[in-house]
C-alpha cells in the first residue's frame, strides 16, 4: 500500500489524447487573451504617440497614422508653453519634500519600532490613521492655516508639512527596521554608541533599499499629485507644477490635440525612465507595503 | 526624535480637531468664524440638492467600479502566472501605465475617447460599430473613467501577482492528487489562501474611491471643453456632462476652494471621515468570515 504511494510519481499514468489537447487549447486561449489585453494596454499610448507627431490639423482628423512625422512638436511644446518653469518648480517641490520625507520619516520610523516609550501603540495607531484618511478630510483647516501665514500661492504648503513625516514612508520603513536583527543594534550599544548614532550609521546603512524605495515613491507622489498644488499654486501661474501645467495646457491650446499628446508624452517620460532605472526599488517598495507574509 | 513626532501629530490631530469646530461654523476665510450650531449639517443632509447626486456617484465608484478592478487585476494576475511564456514583458506591460501621472492619463484618455476624432470611436466605426460619446454622455462619462481605472490596475495587479506565486506549491500538488482540476484549485485552494490581499485589494481601492479627485476633474474640465483658467469660477464643467462625475471630493473641493464656505466643506469632510472609518471598520469586521490567514498569526 505505501510502496505504490511513494512510487507513484514514478509511473505517471499517460495523459489520454483528449485531455492533452483540451489543455493545450486552453493554453492557447489564455495566450490569446493575454496578447489581445497587452496590446490593449499598449494601444493608448501608441496612439497618443501617433496623434503628437501629427499636423496640428491632422490631429483634428479621424485619421489614425501621420501623414508626416512632425517630431518638431516637441520642441514647439516648450516654446508654446512655459513647460520648463513648470519642470523646474515641480523638481523644487519634489527635492524639498523628498529630502524632508526621508529625513523626518527615518527617525520616526526608528522611535517606532526599536525604541520602547509610553504612547509608542498610540502614535502607531495615528500613523495607521493618516495613511487612510482622505487628504480632503484635513484640508480645509491646513488651508485656512497656510492662508493666515500667506503662504498660499507657494509651493511651501506643499513641502513643510512632509519634513514632520510622512505616513507612508514611515509605515514602509518601521516595516523595514523590524527586519534588523537586535544583536546589530545590541552590539553597537555595548560599543557605547548612543540611538542617535546607531541609527545613523546602523540602521541607515543597513536599510538603504527601504530609504530607496521611499524617495522613490516619494518623487513620483510629487511629480503626480495634483489636488494639493491645485488648492495652493492653482491661481499663480509662476509657480504651477506640471501636473497643474498639464491640465490647463489644452484651455491654453486649444484646439491643438497634437501639443497637448506631445506635452503628455513629455510629462509620462520621466516617470517611465525612472522605473526603468531603478525598478529594484520598485518591487521592495511593492513587497514591504503589500501586506507581506 | 520628539520634535518630528510632535510635529507629525499636529499636522493630523490639528486639522481634525478644527475641523470639527469650523463645521459648527460660517467662515469665509475673511470675516472671523461665526457659530451656526448644527446649520451646517442640517444643509448637508437635507437641503444641498447636489450632495445626493456626489455621494450616489461615489457610491457607483465603490460598489461598481472597485469590485470591477479588484477582479480585473486578479484575473490578469491568474492568467500571467500560467502563462509559459513571456511572463516578464506581460507583467511590465501590466504594470506600467500605472505609473502614469494621473493628469497624462486622464488627458489621454480624453483624447483617445472623443467621440467625433478620437482614435477608439474611429476604430469602432471601421468595425462597423457607433462608439458612444464616453465622456460626454451622462451614462457613459464613469464607465469611461472606470476603463481609465483599469488601465492603471498595476499596482493592485503586481500585488495579486506575488501573492498568486506565494501560494505553497504542496497544497496545489496534493488539490491535484485528489482530482481537482485548474478551475477549482482556483476556486479551493488558491483563492482562499490570497483572501488577505484580495481584503487589502478591496480596502485600497475603497478608500481610494472615498478620495476620487484627479481623473475626474480634469477628464471633466477638458471634456467640457471650458477654456478656463485655473481659480476661475464655472459651474458648467462641475461634474460635466450633467453632473454625472460629481463625485463627493469634488463637491467637497467647490465649496471649500471655489465658493470658500469653509464651515459647509469643513462639514462635509467630518461626514468622509466618519464614512472613510466606518467602512474600513465594516470591510475589515466582516472580513473573518472570508479570510483566511495561515497559522495563528493576528
Amino acid at each position: 500500500m505505501s510502496d505504490a504511494v511513494v512510487t507513484a510519481p514514478f509511473e505517471r499514468r499517460k495523459v489520454p489524447a483528449e485531455v492533452r489537447r483540451r489543455r493545450f487549447l486552453v493554453s492557447v486561449a489564455e495566450h490569446s487573451i493575454l496578447i489581445a489585453l497587452a496590446l490593449a494596454f499598449l494601444a493608448p499610448v501608441v496612439f497618443m504617440t501617433l496623434t503628437a507627431l501629427m499636423t496640428s490639423k491632422q490631429a483634428l482628423s479621424p485619421e489614425l497614422w501621420p501623414k508626416t512625422f512632425e517630431w518638431g512638436n516637441f520642441v514647439e511644446v516648450f516654446h508654446k508653453s512655459p513647460l520648463l518653469t513648470w519642470t523646474l518648480n515641480t523638481t523644487i517641490y519634489a527635492g524639498l519634500a523628498t529630502l524632508g520625507v526621508v529625513v523626518s520619516s527615518i527617525p520616526v520610523a526608528y522611535a517606532l519600532s526599536r525604541l520602547r516609550w509610553k504612547g509608542r501603540d498610540a502614535v502607531f495607531m495615528v500613523v495607521l490613521v493618516a495613511l487612510m484618511l482622505p487628504p480632503q478630510v484635513a484640508v480645509v483647516p491646513l488651508y485656512v492655516m497656510w492662508a493666515k501665514i500667506g503662504l498660499v500661492g507657494t509651493l511651501w504648503p506643499l513641502i513643510i508639512p512632509v519634513w514632520f513625516g510622512d505616513a507612508f514612508a514611515i509605515f514602509l520603513l518601521r516595516q523595514f527596521f523590524l527586519t534588523i536583527p537586535e544583536e546589530y543594534l545590541d552590539a553597537a550599544r555595548v560599543d557605547g554608541c548612543g540611538e542617535f548614532r546607531i541609527l545613523t550609521t546602523v540602521v541607515v546603512r543597513l536599510a538603504k533599499p527601504a530609504i530607496a524605495a521611499v524617495a522613490l515613491f516619494s518623487v513620483l507622489y510629487c511629480f503626480n499629485d495634483f489636488f494639493l498644488p491645485l488648492l495652493y499654486v492653482g491661481e499663480n501661474q509662476d509657480n504651477w507644477v506640471i501636473s497643474i501645467g498639464l491640465s490647463q495646457f489644452r484651455s491654453l491650446h486649444q484646439v491643438q490635440w497634437n501639443l497637448v499628446m506631445a506635452a503628455t508624452i513629455l510629462v509620462m517620460l520621466p516617470v517611465l525612465v525612472l522605473f526603468f532605472l531603478a525598478q529594484r526599488a520598485f518591487v521592495e517598495g511593492v513587497t514591504l507595503t503589500g501586506v507581506k507574509g | 526624535m520628539s520634535p518630528w513626532l510632535v510635529g507629525f501629530c499636529f499636522f493630523i490631530g490639528y486639522p481634525l480637531v478644527y475641523s470639527a469646530y469650523l463645521s459648527l461654523h460660517s467662515y469665509d476665510l475673511l470675516s472671523p468664524p461665526r457659530w451656526v450650531g448644527l446649520a451646517n449639517y442640517r444643509y448637508l443632509f437635507q437641503d444641498d440638492p447636489e450632495v445626493g447626486t456626489a455621494v450616489r456617484n461615489t457610491l457607483w465608484l465603490i460598489a461598481i467600479a472597485v469590485p470591477l478592478q479588484v477582479l480585473f487585476a486578479f484575473g490578469i494576475a491568474v492568467m500571467v502566472t500560467r502563462a509559459k511564456r513571456g511572463g516578464g514583458l506581460f507583467r511590465t506591460i501590466f504594470y506600467l501605465p500605472a505609473l502614469a501621472p494621473p493628469v497624462a492619463a486622464a488627458l489621454g484618455f480624453v483624447y483617445l475617447l472623443n467621440p467625433a476624432t478620437g482614435p477608439v470611436n474611429t476604430v469602432l466605426g471601421k468595425l462597423g460599430i457607433e462608439g458612444p460619446l464616453w465622456f460626454n454622455d451622462p451614462g457613459w462619462s464613469k464607465p469611461s473613467l472606470t476603463l481609465l481605472g483599469m488601465w492603471g490596475v498595476g499596482t493592485i495587479f503586481v500585488i495579486f501577482l506575488a501573492a498568486v506565486l506565494d501560494v505553497p506549491k504542496h497544497l496545489h500538488e496534493s488539490a491535484e492528487l485528489d482530482g481537482a482540476g485548474a478551475l477549482r484549485r482556483l476556486r479551493y485552494v488558491t483563492l482562499p489562501t490570497i483572501s488577505p490581499v484580495i481584503l487589502f485589494a478591496v480596502v485600497l481601492g475603497v478608500i481610494q474611491a472615498l478620495q476620487y479627485f484627479t481623473q475626474a476633474y480634469v477628464a471633466a474640465s477638458i471634456a467640457a471643453g471650458q477654456a478656463s483658467q485655473a481659480g476661475t469660477v464655472s459651474t458648467l464643467e462641475q461634474g460635466y456632462p450633467e453632473g454625472s462625475t460629481l463625485f463627493y471630493p469634488i463637491l467637497l473641493y467647490y465649496h471649500g476652494f471655489r465658493f470658500f464656505n469653509m464651515g459647509y466643506a469643513s462639514a462635509m469632510a467630518m461626514l468622509l471621515l466618519a464614512v472613510a472609518f466606518a467602512v474600513t471598520l465594516i470591510i475589515v469586521r466582516n472580513s473573518r468570515r472570508w479570510v483566511h490567514y495561515s497559522g495563528a498569526v493576528r
